[in-house]
This record gives C-alpha cells, structure tokens and sequence, in this order.
C-alpha cells in the first residue's frame, strides 16, 4: 500500500483514537450528569478501541507520519495503542460498576479526567517528535494527579503530591538529555531542525559519544521514573494504591507502556551511537533491581493495592530486561509481556477494588474465604493471581520465558539467573497472600458471609474479569502468528544490537 | 543565521560572551540565595527576579545570534515566568498562612556548602563534556556549568525543604536551569517546543495550586514532614 493510500486510512482512525476521549471529555463536562457520562466514556473507549483494532494491520507497513510530522504511526506505537485502548475499555466497563455508590454529583468530574487521562495516554506512542512526546508524558502526569487524588482522602491526596512532585522532578532529567541529544545533533544538522526519532536515530552515529551517553542515562533515568523502575519507583505504590481501582489499572495497564515506548526508542538510539556495551548494561542492571526490589516489598505487603503496584514495579523490570537483552526473541518476549501485564494487572487491580468494596480494607490480614464472599470475581482474581507470578497456562509464562531464552545468549546472562531466582521469590511470596486471603486460618471474629456486589453493578464489575481473563489464557496456550509478525517488524524496526 | 551553527557560541564578540557570562551566573546566585534563606518571600522574588534574568538572557541571545524568534521566547519568558507564576504563587503563600521554612533538614549555611560542592561537581563535568566537543573555554561550557548547577541545587532544595510551597519553587528551578541552558546551546529549538513547555509549566503550576489547597483541607498540612503514612 502506498503511503497516500495508507494516509487516506489511517487519517480518520488516529482522529477517532484522539478525538473519541476528547469528546469524552467536553461531553462530560458539558453534560454533569452521571449516568451520561458513564455513557460517554465507555462510547469513546470501545470507539478508541475499535480504531485501534483497525489500524494494527495498517500499521505494519509503517512508519507514516502525519501532521508536519508530529504523527507517527509504526508498528512499536501501534502495539503499544493496542494495550492502552484495551485497558481503557476494560477499566470503563469496571468504572461504572465501581465508581456507583460513591459521591453520583462528582461522577462526571471522574470520567472527564478519565478519559482526559486516556487521552494523553493515547497521544504518547503517537508522538513522533522527542520534545512533544515529553510533553504528552508530562501531561499524563497532570491528569492523572487528580485522578489519584480523586477521593480526597488524606492518603490519596498525600499519594497525589508525591506523585506529581517525584515524577514531574524525575522527568525534568528527560528533558535535559532531550536538550543534550538537540545539541548534539545541532553539530551536524544546523540550529534549528526537528528532532523525531528517526533524525534522532539518523545522527546518532555522527554525535559525540561523550554527549550521547549522558544523555541517554538521563532520558533512561527520566522516563524510567514514569515507568516505576527502582529505585525512582517510590512514587508508584501510592499512586496505584490510593487511586480508585479503574484509575489504578490504567495507571499500570496503559500509562507505565507509554513511558516504556520512549525507553525503547532511546534504547534503538544509544545501539545507533555505538556506546558499547555500557547503556544496555545499565538498562538490563536497573530492571533486574527493580525485580529484586519488587521481590522484597512483594513477599512483605500488607495492603493488597501495594501489593498489586509492586507487582508492577516486577514487570516493568521484566519488560525493561526484555528490552535491555534487545534482539528479536528479547523484543518479542518484552512487546508481549507488555500487553500480557497490561490484562493481567487490569483483572488485578478490579478484583482487588471488589474485595476493597465487599471487605471495607484494603489490609490484607483483614481479608478472608474471599471464594464464600465473592464467588464470581474470587474465582476469577484467583486465577489472575496465578498468571501474574508466571505460571503457566498463562500468557506471561510464554513471555517471560521468552525473555529469559533471549537473555541467555546476550552478553548479560548473569541477569537472566537473578531474574529467575526473583521470579521465583515473587511466586511464591505473592501466593503465599493469596492463600492467606482465600483459604487462611479463622480468625476471631471473622464472618463467612457472601458479601455480593451493590444492587446493578455486579455485571459490570465481574465482565471486564472475565473479558481479561479469556485473551490471557489464549496467549498463554498459542502465540498468534499475526502477533509473530508484528514482533518481527518492529524488531526489525529496532534492529542493530543486543542479543540473538 | 550563522554558518557555523552548533559552535556559534565559540566566536562571540567579546561584549557578547561577557553578557551572557554575566546573566547566567548571577541566576545561579539567585538559586543560592533561595537556598541560603528561610523565607518563602524572598525565594519568590530570587525566582521572578531569575526568570527576567533568563529572559533577558534570551533576547541577548537573539540579537547576538540572529534568532529572532527569541525575542518572542523573551517576551513570554518575562511575562509568563517572571510575573504569571509567581503572582500564582504568591496567592497560594497568601492563602496558606505560612511565610518561612519551620523544619529544614538541613540549615541554611550548610545548603549553600552542599550547594557550592555541587556547583563545583557540575562544573568538572561540563568541563569534561566541553573537552570532549573541543568547546573548552567557552560560553557553552559556561551554560552546562550553570544548567546542571541549578539542576542539582534545584533537587537539594526538594530534599531539604518540606514546605509544599518550597517544593513546587524547586521543581521551577529545575526547569529555569534547563531553560537557561537551551537559550545558548540550543538557541534554534523550534518555537512550537519552546511555547508549549513555557505552556506546560503554566499548567504545572496551576496543578500545583489546586493540590496544595487539597493538602490544607484534606490532609491537614502544608509540609511534607506531615505526609507520612503511605509507607512499605
């Protein structure tokens, strides 16, 4: 297909992708009605979702760009499209049977930011322009922050300052090596030229190395504060704990892979600046102490939330290894786990908001025979916890292995032993929780009761378990082909170092 | 527009370099009298007085360089960052009934000592970074020094002070460091980047303002010392 023909489709399905949340947004604020605007977000998710849907296969033959070039649309975006938009959908759907019950005046406030928060999160893989896709991460930020903030709790609003003060400093080091990377390039290009990716890629050969290694730690230090890597994740627990379960999932689901495309696009530039083996180096060291930090705070936790978010901090190590190992099975094995986690921890984060709601804590130790309480949901989150340590039939098993194989060629294999010790430490102190809250001992005055959802929101807090559940046991028992290919085109994309 | 583009900064006139030498190190001073006091006043006015520095120092730019655009990026510097952000501020110290730092972690005199080691640290590594592109000597090692300077002192301050206020004027250090230093490395950054990150501070700032009446409300403090109980 030629670019024009391709333009002449995928123009309209990147303007349903931006333009759904942003109706989203003026329709609910316009509106103040809270059972339109439950309406209207979920209208402009399954709408984002769909186009996304539409544009995968159109994607593969990219890059296009759109827009002065400010646009892109690759295959490495396009993935990462596919895994917001199914969170946002996913945690629409569970929003409307979580956020009922609460303050119904403030409704259309929480799904304006919603889909505000989609929005930007939306526009970040999009992003073909280095300086415009830190504003799109910085953005996300901005929105989000009140979205955590959303209950106006003394916890939730401390965990909203630390938010935005922790991330908002982390990522003003992204802009820095972002200026250094301008100035580098400035050598050879003239004062003023566009910096996308690809000019970026297309210089880096020619740039100092002395430059180009300051500043791709910077913008790896900068965006992995976003991405929740330790230890600049401190941020990360409270954020997903204190925000409301939907608000949670697209925290961990959909925003941390917007910040992790821009790890691997810098990743793809510092193989262009041959530097080594330095920046893969410190890529693959910083992703497996963000396992071992996990791996700690993890078999510790007492509040079932943070448990989830560390959980997160573990997989956005595993991703950044898998990218940090490079080569077709390491982008592969990460690009899957990607959309792997980004299900995963969605069902997650919803059956931990159903045990919130039915138990009134969010302490572990108070949480007990939730299987009696919450036949339904228990089940299902039961199950999720299982595929979230990596076991199989589950889709993360595949991907992890995959990671795993990719590593053992590369130059950092000792990572790929630490990765699998702490793998092993987070299964089973992860577990060891779940088994405490669904089969542990009686204790003193606990009732065995069901405790079934509010009257009307069961449908909507149990569907979005199971429309989670269901993909990530297919790609935990067969790899689709068409997946195959979209691996092997952005690993191509990517092309030139790491690993096998 | 000069021929020579990344190393303009290497033949200036001398009157140029001077000015600019100048203008950038008399804002990494104004960082450190926000670092040597104690009242949220005076770090308002080191900060206006710092972003009417920088603007100044981008309209230099402009007319020695031949960047025109800057005049523009000068203009809404002045405007935006020295008169907008901090009129937002001062309403928000208004509101909150707080005027100096209570608890430091560090006192004053000792911050302006781990200010100047950090100052001297930046400046070893801008002179490397500066060798290393055989711009030794000039005005652009110069900009690196004050940039990371500022960028260090600006995460000082964010560890040492726990007002809420104070931390928001250390995250806009943070950003007027960058800012200083891309006026003379990277005068020709398209505008578009320019505009919208001056933009993006505005609505920081704005963000900063809602969540720090939220603090006072819900949470009952306007210092971080009392944010304690999200732990493990």
């Amino acid at each position: 297909m030629s670019a024009s023909a391709f333009g002449m489709a995928a123009g309209p399905l990147i303007a349903i992708i931006l333009l759904a949340p942003l109706a989203a947004v003026i329709g609910c604020v316009a509106v103040r009605r809270p059972r339109a605007a439950e309406f209207l977000n979920l209208a402009a998710a399954i709408a984002s979702f769909v186009a996304v849907i539409a544009l995968l296969p159109r994607a593969l033959d990219g890059p296009y760009t759109f827009w002065h070039d400010y646009l892109i649309v690759d295959p490495l975006g396009a993935w990462v499209l596919l895994s917001v938009a199914s969170v946002y959908l996913l945690a629409s759907i569970y929003a409307i049977g979580y956020m009922r019950g609460g303050d119904d005046k403030r409704l259309y406030r929480f799904y304006a930011l919603f889909a505000g928060f989609a929005l930007t999160t939306l526009l970040g893989p999009l992003m073909n322009n280095v300086g415009v896709y830190w504003i799109a991460i910085e953005l996300t930020t901005l929105v989000s922050t009140f979205l955590v903030g959303f209950e106006r709790t003394r916890e939730s609003v401390e965990a909203a300052w630390k938010y935005i003060i922790v991330v908002s400093a982390g990522i003003s080091l992204a802009l820095l090596g972002i200026i250094f990377y301008y100035w580098a390039g400035s050598f050879e290009l003239g004062p003023t030229y566009d910096l996308t990716w690809s000019a970026l890629r297309a210089v880096a050969p020619r740039i100092n190395p002395t430059i180009a290694l300051a500043a791709f730690l910077l913008v790896f230090i900068g965006f992995g504060t976003k991405v929740g890597l330790a230890p600049m994740h401190t941020w990360l627990p409270d954020a997903h704990s204190e925000g409301p379960a939907p608000v949670s999932a697209m925290l961990s689901g959909a925003l941390l892979n917007t910040a992790m495309i821009g790890i691997a696009r810098f990743i793809h530039v510092a193989d262009a600046a041959r530097l080594g083996a330095m920046p893969r180096t410190v890529v693959v060291v910083i992703g497996a102490l963000s396992l071992l930090i996990a791996a700690l705070f993890i078999t510790r936790q007492t509040e079932v939330k943070r448990l989830m978010a560390y959980s997160s901090v573990e997989h956005m190590g595993v991703m950044t290894l898998g990218f940090g190992f490079g080569g077709p099975l390491g982008i592969a094995g990460a690009l899957y786990h990607m959309l792997n986690h980004s299900l995963n921890k969605s069902l997650m984060f919803f059956g931990a908001g159903d045990a919130m709601h039915a138990f009134r804590t969010k302490r572990i130790g108070r949480i007990h025979y939730v299987l009696t309480a919450m036949p339904a949901a228990g089940l299902l989150w039961i199950a999720g916890a299982v595929a979230i340590t990596g076991a199989p039939p589950f889709g993360l098993f595949l991907s992890e292995f995959t990671i795993l194989r990719a590593g053992l060629a590369g130059p950092n294999a000792w990572a790929v032993f630490v990765m699998l010790i702490l793998l092993i430490v987070i299964f089973v102190g992860f577990l060891n929780h779940f088994r405490a809250m669904y089969f542990g001992e009686h204790p003193e005055g606990a009732s065995i009761e069901k405790r079934p959802h509010a009257k009307g929101t069961a449908f909507w807090c149990v569907l979005p378990m199971w429309l989670a559940l269901i993909p990530l046991l297919a790609f935990g028992l067969w790899w689709p082909r068409a997946f195959s290919h979209y691996f092997a085109a952005i690993a191509a994309q990517l092309a030139g170092g790491g690993g096998p | 527009m000069t021929a020579a583009p990344a190393i303009w900064a290497a033949h200036l006139p001398p009157l140029a370099g001077s000015l600019f030498s100048l203008l950038a190190i008399t804002s990494l001073l104004l960082a450190f009298v926000m670092l040597g006091s104690r009242w949220l006043n005076e770090y308002l006015i080191a900060f206006a007085a710092e972003s009417w520095l920088i603007a100044l120092l981008s309209a230099a730019v402009g007319f020695y360089g031949h960047f025109p655009e800057l005049y523009g990026i000068a203009v809404l510097t002045a405007f935006f960052r020295g008169l907008v952000l901090p009129y937002l501020l001062l309403r928000i110290i208004r509101r909150l009934d707080v005027n100096r730092e209570l608890h430091e972690r560090l006192a004053p005199s000792s911050s302006l000592v781990v200010g100047a080691l950090l100052v001297v640290f930046a400046f070893a590594v801008s002179t490397h970074l500066g060798a290393s592109l055989g711009l030794a000597g000039t005005v652009a090692v110069l900009a690196l020094t004050v940039m990371l300077s500022m960028k260090l002192i600006g995460f000082l301050m964010l560890m040492v002070r726990s007002e809420v206020i104070s931390q928001v004027l250390a995250i806009l250090v943070l950003e007027n460091g960058i800012f200083l230093g891309s006026q003379i490395l990277v005068p020709g950054m398209p505008l578009l980047i320019e505009l919208v990150i001056l933009f993006d501070l505005l609505v920081v700032v704005a963000c900063f303002g809602v969540l720090v009446r939220y603090l006072v409300v819900h949470a009952g403090t306007s210092s971080t010392l009392g944010l304690r109980s999200l732990v493990g």
